[in-house]
């Protein structure tokens, strides 16, 4: 192994302030927002004002992306800070998604806040500081900076899971994702250490070059260490069997941040799952890729099936969310140029259906966050019918249902693996398709019904505020646009993907 | 590989005859009808229902026009009006659309059964938002039969159910929502395999010529001069699983009676009418023109399910006692005569099946138009509520028992030509199967009959003797489908001379991909059969 005498000194890398300019974005903004709170002390405006800035951070985050975009266009992919950021296309599309999911979430949380009089700014401080760590994640090229934004992106998590303090529900879901959570981290620290032990380096591109030179005798290691980083990310991407937690935790966090974690957490996770492995453990292509097929094969069928007995609709999406990791999983394993555009592609259209649908059933909760039933969901069709439209359309998007971004999304994860071979994989995934179109469809079944008069009666009026509405449309929008012309996207999922910091 | 004449060919260059592109305003325009239609304020049904029928009517006449449009010249087999546009260039595909003798007859069929089940609705509830699915309807069935790129073709194939779905669950009758999703989750399970089948095709291609497409033609001619063997036999199987749930063919009928029993009268039309030649149409267009190795030495084995679904059809449509019921599994047997001429791979086999397919769609069109009408005096379909409803009724009830004979396959009718056709073409090919397929024949004339016999005939009963007679919108629904079949009973040859083209080049093609050699037998002049025999 290397150097394990000789103590150099500790080098100060230059800080390449370019590279980690959309993170500073909203970090910033994020202790602006804290800084803010603490000054002005006494007015009601600060929770608005916070929510303003936060959008103003994000929007200048996106600046930066924009701009490193250009940058990466015309120069080519580098590393920055001594290797542990790679600016390159894979990090721009995956934080252009995050961004985009942030915002989102952004423009949900306000009415809502306000709705269950959880209005304080530091709120946005600790979503800012979420997606802070997912940007890093995006962009991560050392086993270190990962397991970094890792722990940025979910101890901010952990907090605004538990946010509702009233809500004996919305505890539990903290303390459980925090301790899950904790375990898994540990888990994936470990999972560093062993790699660390097997390879020398934490360094990504040192991986890949350290395996381009050097062939192991003695893989058990490097093995083990393989396993608990998959373990570890195989936890926040929520694919069975680390999924337990999911259920609980996405029914109760608050609706916002369960449609941030569902959205933002998935995209910035699997970034890192695509990096270490189809990007650094290339080689070992042939040993990992089986046990991604059976995650992807396990959250597929777990994730579909347990959704058909739940009668509560996050649950629900909970569980659609562990079969929509197993899709996008479905593009991992195929470790080809391919498989990675379809699974970023993926993951982009999960964040906008998901997103959607989290926001309508947040309206639909009404005061309290509690009306999450199939039975509530009775006669929404006739009382609000745009609402019901819409969740209809982000239902089907996930069912698949062509002219949405959904079916796009499908078509080239199956495409992917039916190109290396892989058919039944794909029958598998188009057969969960049907399980989980059953799921959705009893959702929309349940709108369309006659409203059930006594839960109608009770229940106060669905109001939609200016954020959810402007919300709701950007999703509705973007989820027909992805479904209606996807080259777009579809191409810069394939630059990203082209781009990709070696 | 001998060059192939026309059909299975890719012809590039958009065909410039027309100085715009029909094809995709006939796809569109009722797309842009339903759009209008989600403008149309809630409280004005009428200005919705106007909507529906001058967009459904235009339809109508652009598909006219594209009948006059259509070259008949015998050697033009090819597709016609092609157009072809990039879309989504990353993954291959692309807006390919073109026409030729298999879709024809079939976008007519839809572009006419439309506008007939939008005007035989119009007492339906929530009209916008049934018109808005009708027309969304109208738009896929029309885009999927004019598709000559296999992924657009495969893109409408699964949207066709999203508007199904919303008009059987929101309008259909009490088990409704059962047997939305029940169709629903059938026809997806179907879709599987078939997606598998044509991206397979699709990749297989690209490996071994490293270009990505789903054209039609250009996966056909590869297809079937380079799959051979275990593998395509699979693949058509994957894509033989798709079509089958969609014909229905048994055992996969299931859905059917379900969802034909509780859609409403306007669903029940355009699922018998169009939706049930889907299966066909696919066999017709990918399955066996991909495999046709494959699909020769299968073709015994959907040949047994067609003559199991037409006698087994036949027997449990006579057990019914509700009347839609026993239209529903007459479809299955009807469906079981184009399948069984499909798979005799003859000419007239194939053409048989082709304008069974067509008479079906006006026939059984009829019979579940007539049914609504009963429904929406009686609230029931039961048959043992019924009796001397002729005398009470007479003009709905001459009409019925015309559409009984029409189904039927009377001779006069398009019915006889279609099935006499595809039982003389199989017979060719697969004796022993065609008798056991007559007495499915004679099967549909009792089971059907005896219906009739017992709803019709007799003196009617208190509760029947109230049935008020056919009114005039009701009449004009009818009417033109049964005044086409009886046309086309007694001179089919329009529509048979723009077939056999396109069949005539499919057949060329299997000949020249397997070691299949179609008999030789003096070609059959169908129209001067049409009345004689």
């Amino acid at each position: 192994m290397i150097g394990a005498d000789a103590v150099a000194p500790i080098a100060h890398a230059p800080v390449d302030w370019f590279a980690i300019a959309p993170e500073i974005a909203l970090f910033g903004a994020a202790l602006a927002i804290v800084v803010l709170r603490s000054v002005v002390r006494h007015d009601d405006r600060v929770p608005t004002a916070s929510m303003f800035i936060a959008i103003a951070g994000v929007a200048a985050a996106g600046v930066f992306t924009g701009v490193q975009w250009g940058f990466v266009h015309g120069n080519g992919p580098y590393q920055a800070m001594s290797g542990l950021v790679a600016v390159d296309g894979f990090a721009v599309f995956v934080q252009s998604v995050i961004l985009g999911a942030t915002l989102l979430a952004l423009l949900l949380s306000g009415g809502y806040l306000r709705r269950e009089n959880l209005e304080s700014p530091e709120y946005f401080a600790l979503m800012l500081c979420s997606a802070t760590g997912m940007l890093l994640m995006a962009s991560a090229n050392d086993l270190v900076t990962i397991f970094l934004s890792l722990e940025i992106l979910s101890i901010a998590l952990y907090v605004l899971a538990a946010f509702d303090r009233k809500r004996l529900t919305s505890q539990e879901a903290g303390l459980k994702y925090f301790l899950l959570g904790s375990f898994s981290s540990a888990v994936f620290l470990y999972g560093i250490a062993l790699v660390y032990g097997a390879t020398g380096t934490t360094n990504l591109t040192g991986i890949a070059k350290f395996f381009s030179t050097v062939v192991l005798l003695h893989d058990g290691v490097l093995f083990v260490g393989l396993a608990l980083l998959l373990v570890g990310l195989g936890f926040k991407v929520a694919a069975a069997p680390f999924h337990m937690w999911t259920p609980d935790v996405y029914q109760g966090a608050p609706t916002p941040v369960t449609a941030f974690m569902a959205a933002a957490t998935k995209a910035a996770a699997f970034a890192a799952i695509l990096r270490v492995f189809v990007g650094a453990f290339h080689v070992y292509e042939v040993d990992w890729r089986p046990a991604i097929f059976g995650l992807a094969v396990l959250s597929l069928v777990v994730g579909s099936i347990a959704a058909v007995v739940q009668t509560d609709v996050k649950r629900m999406l909970a569980y659609s969310s562990v079969s929509h990791a197993g899709y996008v999983l479905i593009g991992v394993q195929a470790a080809t140029d391919k498989g990675t555009s379809a699974a970023l592609f993926y993951v982009c259209t999960y964040a906008v259906m998901a997103t959607g649908a989290f926001a309508v059933v947040m309206l639909v909760a009404r005061r309290g966050d509690d009306r999450h039933a199939l039975t509530d969901y009775r006669g929404l069709a006739s009382a609000r019918p745009v609402l019901a439209g819409l969740l209809t359309l982000f239902l089907l998007a996930q069912a698949g249902v062509p002219f949405t971004g959904g079916f796009v999304a499908k078509l080239s994860v199956f495409s992917a693996a039916i190109d290396v071979g892989q058919y039944w994989l794909a029958v598998v995934g188009m057969l969960t398709a049907v399980i989980g179109a059953f799921v959705y469809l009893r959702i929309v079944l349940a709108m369309y019904a006659p409203p059930d008069d006594a839960a109608t009666a009770e229940g106060p009026r669905i109001v939609v505020d200016a954020g959810t509405g402007v919300a709701l449309t950007i999703a509705a929008g973007a989820i027909v646009f992805l479904g209606v012309v996807p080259g777009i996207m579809l191409d810069f999922a394939h630059a990203a993907t082209q781009l990709l910091a070696h | 590989m001998p060059p192939l004449l026309g059909a299975l060919t890719t012809v590039v260059e958009p065909n410039s005859k027309l100085g715009f592109p029909l094809l995709t305003f006939l796809v569109f325009l009722p797309a842009i009808g339903a759009i209008v239609t989600m403008l149309m304020p809630v409280r004005r049904p009428e200005l919705s229902r106007a909507v529906g029928y001058v967009t459904s009517m235009a339809t109508f006449g652009m598909a006219l026009f594209l009948l006059t449009q259509f070259d008949t010249n015998p050697l033009d087999s090819g597709y016609q009006l092609l157009e072809n546009h990039s879309w989504i260039g990353q993954l291959g595909v692309r807006w390919t659309l073109g026409v030729d003798g298999i879709s024809l007859f079939m976008v007519a069929l839809s572009a006419l059964l439309f506008p007939i089940a939008i005007l035989a609705s119009a007492k339906v509830e929530k009209p916008k938002q049934f018109i808005v699915w009708m027309l969304l309807l109208e738009s896929a069935m029309i885009g999927l039969f004019l598709a000559l790129d296999a992924m657009i073709f495969f893109f409408f194939f699964e949207f066709v159910l999203v508007p199904m779905y919303f008009l059987i669950a929101g309008w259909g009758h009490d088990n409704r929502r059962y047997a939305a999703m029940k169709f629903f989750l059938f026809t997806m399970t179907g879709s599987a395999f078939l997606f598998a089948g044509i991206v397979s095709v699709a990749f297989m291609h690209q490996h071994s010529t490293h270009v990505l497409t789903f054209d039609v033609g250009t996966l056909t001619n590869w297809a079937a001069a380079n799959i051979h063997g275990g593998t395509a036999k699979v693949l058509f199987l994957a894509f033989a699983v798709g079509f089958a749930v969609k014909v229905p063919l048994f055992p996969f009928h299931t859905w059917l009676p379900d969802a034909h029993t509780d859609a409403p009268t306007a669903g029940s039309v355009v699922l018998a009418g169009v939706m049930l030649k889907i299966g066909a149409y696919g066999f017709l267009r990918f399955a066996i023109p991909f495999f046709p190795q494959a699909a020769v030495d299968l073709a015994p084995l959907l040949i047994v399910l067609a003559v199991i679904g037409i006698t087994y059809g036949a027997i449990v449509a006579a057990m019914q006692p509700n009347l839609k019921r026993i239209i529903a599994y007459s479809s299955v047997a009807h469906l079981g005569f184009v399948v069984l001429g499909v798979f005799a791979l003859t000419n007239q086999g194939i053409s048989g099946g082709l304008f069974t397919m067509l008479s079906h769609g006006l026939t059984t069109g009829a019979l579940f138009l007539l049914v609504g009408m009963l429904y929406d005096r009686r609230h029931t379909y039961e048959l043992s509520r019924f009796r001397g409803i002729w005398k009470a009724a007479p003009v709905f009830g001459g009409l019925f028992v015309a559409a009984t004979f029409a189904s039927i396959g009377l001779p006069g009718f398009s019915g006889f030509v279609g099935e006499f056709l595809s039982l003389l073409g199989a017979f060719l090919t697969s004796r022993w199967y065609v008798v056991v397929a007559s007495t499915g024949v004679i099967l549909a004339a009792v089971y059907l009959l005896w219906a009739v016999q017992r709803a019709f005939t007799g003196e009617p009963d208190d509760e029947n003797r109230a049935t008020p007679d056919i009114n005039f919108r009701e009449l004009v629904t009818v009417v033109p489908l049964l005044g086409l079949s009886l046309f086309l009973g007694f001179y089919p040859k329009p529509v048979l001379d723009r077939l056999q083209p396109s069949v005539n080049a499919l057949i060329r093609h299997v000949e020249a991909n397997s070691d299949y050699k179609a008999p030789t037998v003096p070609t059959v002049v169908a129209p001067q059969k049409g009345e004689g025999k």
